[in-house]
């Protein structure tokens, strides 16, 4: 996927003025935040099963090279194949083989955020192979040739009015004056085109949402049931999972299904949740002939050997962006890349490089409801910092700032000097901000006065007033004088 | 240090003023001397203090940052206690000193016991000191806003409210989303102003929503940031330091705008 995450500022700026967008972001608040408030009330030990969570996944990845060599073993035992890819471009070149050798012409995905990583669909499409989307909300961006804005709701920042338009526009072989605009008939009609999709598919691609060493099952959930058609009606079966989405056991697997569908949508469970071994047994009703696990790396395992190796223990849930104040005022799309949200400012610098995603770690006011939320305990904030860390060091902070800081700290390091500059400075500064004809000479940040009003300091600084005597001053007045004020 | 070795003399303690309270609010700090006073504390105000250095970790300057958390560390660790009138600063000096100066042989383990005498102002006279009520009268319908550092580092948000509910008159309604982020974020509201702003007019319109015309918040970042929207906006809300509300430093009356 083509990176803009340096246009972020830009991004946002369209974002800010995209009213149909702003309507739709606040659905985030209004579904999503409420959604799993309720669910996380309506069970008690939600907190206590959010630890036992993150230590499954802390353990496993203390141990990943164990689990992930047992998984291979087990699926290969079920008759299954298992790829190893180092990058995204290695993936793709297995998955476009697999195709290829299968004379596959159609291929139907489920919705995959890994596979939105490797940038699959173009991949494929390039090799000249049908690709459809058949999460409904993927579906929607497909048509529109968006990429995803959250990774559970990918269209979310669409209005259902948009969406009316696109169907009409591109199911045109359908009546023209068909009744449309409940969400049930936009349903409806989503599945009578994909159906088709799925019957015709030679190759079925799913990503994983947990993969169990114990069994060498794949685990997806979904709410619509398409990863299940996906993975059930074509000859062949392709999980692209990444790394770090290995469980030891069932039992654990199932704890982190509690945890995700609740952080996600509020939902006790989703409403599929399907494990996959391997391909169509003897006796078997139905099922994939041939069935591939793409064990995918892409910079995982130097994640996990870095400051940064919290962020794995991630299970995208995506509870991180929903609760993001800055997420919620501009979206997925501004972060401009795969990943949005505080998660997305973690991960997005170690994909593409802080160079390039500058901002993203940057553009946050640390309020730290990410961190809140984070049923996986990952200290965003504090990962975020490490990146702001690695970008000053890089000399990536702008010359003018960096200066100022500079300046800054060399008068905060000396307090004397700076309790005897800013005594009469601070007054200054207040003599000359109140009066308009002074104050338009101040240099003050334009961010700032864009939008709101300066503070006027109230004169005298502290320290100079308490060395005043100050204290016994107010000491004083206080008993005499109730009223206080400034 | 005989002093020292009595076990009843009050608990000293050291005022970190924060910067925003020393250059724009200095009667906050004025207000919590009162406070941790009357609460019992002999208050000293260190000379040997600027900025809890924020600013600088969070542009990512560790080192500037660190230098900083020595001296303040050096400067207030004789006290029996370190308070400021702050959420955000004394999270900055309990939660992240210890943070920065991890694997200094010489200040790892000062920077660990420095951080367990920091308290936030209001937890510090409800939790420490006991405080339970406070004898002010103030007639006023209030809001509170839960600063996010305070809130989420220091899990401030009873206190105030417990200690503003003893105050005479005054009338606290909760805003519908009290912990929502303001957007001031310190650098990030001069960054990325658009986006800071963005969240502030949430903030802002949950104000005026609960139309009361006191704001009260434990964080000048963050009151400074919804002070400035409020009066570009030409909204009749004071917004207030809690220290000022609890210390009785409050007008009875909105008072009149200027201009």
């Amino acid at each position: 996927m083509k990176t803009r995450s340096s246009n972020f500022k830009a991004n946002v700026a369209e974002a800010l003025h995209d009213g149909q967008l702003q309507k739709a972001l606040k659905n985030v608040p209004d579904g999503f935040v409420a959604k799993r408030a309720k669910a996380r009330s309506k069970l008690p030990e939600f907190d206590a099963l959010t630890l036992e969570a993150r230590q499954i996944k802390a353990h496993t990845l203390e141990h990943l090279d164990l689990y992930l060599e047992n998984f291979e073993r087990q699926v290969i035992a079920q008759g299954g194949n298992v790829h190893w890819a180092r990058s995204g471009v290695d993936a793709c070149d297995i998955i476009g083989d697999i195709c290829q050798s299968n004379d596959a012409r159609i291929v139907a995905k489920s919705k995959s955020m890994v596979t939105e990583e490797i940038a699959l669909n173009g991949h494929l499409e390039r090799m000249g192979l049908e690709v459809v989307e058949t999460d409904l909300g993927e579906y929607i961006i497909q048509i529109r040739g968006e990429t995803p804005s959250h990774i559970i709701a990918p269209a979310i920042h669409l209005t259902k009015e948009q969406i009316v338009d696109d169907f009409r526009r591109v199911h045109n072989e359908l009546e023209t004056d068909r009744a449309l605009e409940s969400p049930e008939t936009l349903v409806a009609e989503a599945r009578e085109v994909l159906r088709a999709k799925f019957l015709a598919a030679d190759v079925g691609i799913t990503g994983a949402n947990l993969l169990v060493a114990e069994t060498g099952a794949s685990v997806i959930v979904t709410n619509e049931g398409n990863a299940d058609l996906v993975q059930t009606l074509p000859r062949v079966h392709i999980v692209v999972a990444s790394i770090e989405k290995m469980v030891p056991t069932i039992e654990d697997a199932t704890t982190i299904l509690r945890v995700l569908a609740r952080s996600a949508t509020g939902q006790e469970l989703s409403t599929y949740t399907t494990f996959t071994n391997g391909p169509r047994r003897a006796g078997d009703m139905d099922g994939p002939v041939e069935t591939h696990v793409i064990l995918l790396d892409n910079g995982r395992t130097e994640l996990l050997a870095s400051e940064f190796h919290e962020v794995l223990r991630c299970i995208r849930c995506g509870a991180c962006m929903n609760h993001c104040p800055v997420y919620q005022a501009v979206g997925g799309h501004s972060y401009g890349w795969v990943y949005p949200g505080p998660i997305g400012a973690v991960l997005t610098p170690s994909h593409v490089g802080i160079e390039e995603a500058y901002h993203l770690p940057f553009a946050s006011s640390f309020c730290g409801a990410c961190e809140a939320v984070c049923p996986m305990g990952i200290p965003l904030p504090k990962l975020m910092r490490q990146w702001r860390n690695r970008a000053f060091k890089k000399e990536l902070t702008s010359r003018g700032q960096a200066k100022l800081l500079k300046g800054w700290l060399w008068l905060a390091m000396r307090p004397r000097t700076y309790h005897r500059l800013t005594s009469w400075g601070m007054r200054a500064f207040s003599f000359a901000l109140r009066r308009p004809a002074l104050a338009k000479w101040l240099p003050l940040p334009a961010d700032w006065t864009k939008h709101r009003e300066f503070p006027v300091p109230d004169g005298m600084s502290f320290q100079a007033r308490f060395k005043n005597g100050g204290h016994r001053l107010t000491h004083t007045r206080r008993h005499a004088d109730k009223k206080g004020g400034r | 240090m005989k002093e020292a070795l009595q076990t009843n003399r009050r608990p000293r303690v050291g005022l970190f003023v924060t910067c925003l309270v020393d250059l724009f609010r200095p009667g906050v700090g004025f207000s919590t001397l009162r406070l941790l006073e009357d609460a019992g504390c002999d208050v000293s105000v260190p000379e040997g203090q600027s900025c809890c250095g924020q600013p600088a970790y969070n542009i990512g300057e560790k080192q500037g940052a660190a230098e900083l958390a020595r001296m303040t560390i050096g400067n207030f660790e004789k006290y029996d206690y370190v308070v400021a009138p702050s959420g955000s600063c004394a999270a900055m000096l309990k939660r992240h000193y210890p943070v920065l100066l991890k694997g200094d042989p010489a200040w790892e383990l000062r920077a660990e016991t420095f951080s367990r005498k920091v308290h936030e102002l209001v937890s510090f006279l409800t939790d420490v000191m006991g405080v339970k009520s406070v004898d002010v009268k103030l007639k006023r319908r209030a809001t509170y806003h839960d600063a996010c550092s305070g809130l989420r580092e220091l899990a401030i948000s009873s206190q105030p409210r417990t200690l503003l509910a003893t105050v005479k008159g005054l009338e606290l309604v909760e805003l519908n989303d009290a912990q929502a982020c303001c957007g001031f974020g310190g650098t990030f509201s001069v960054n990325y102003g658009d986006l800071s702003n963005a969240i502030l007019e949430k903030k802002v319109a949950d104000v005026l929503d609960r139309e009361p015309d006191l704001l009260i918040g434990g964080d000048l970042g963050c009151l400074m940031n919804i002070e400035g929207k409020l009066k570009r906006m030409g909204a009749q809300v004071e917004v207030r330091h809690v220290a000022e509300v609890l210390a009785g430093d409050v007008g009875q009356k909105l008072p009149q705008r200027e201009g």
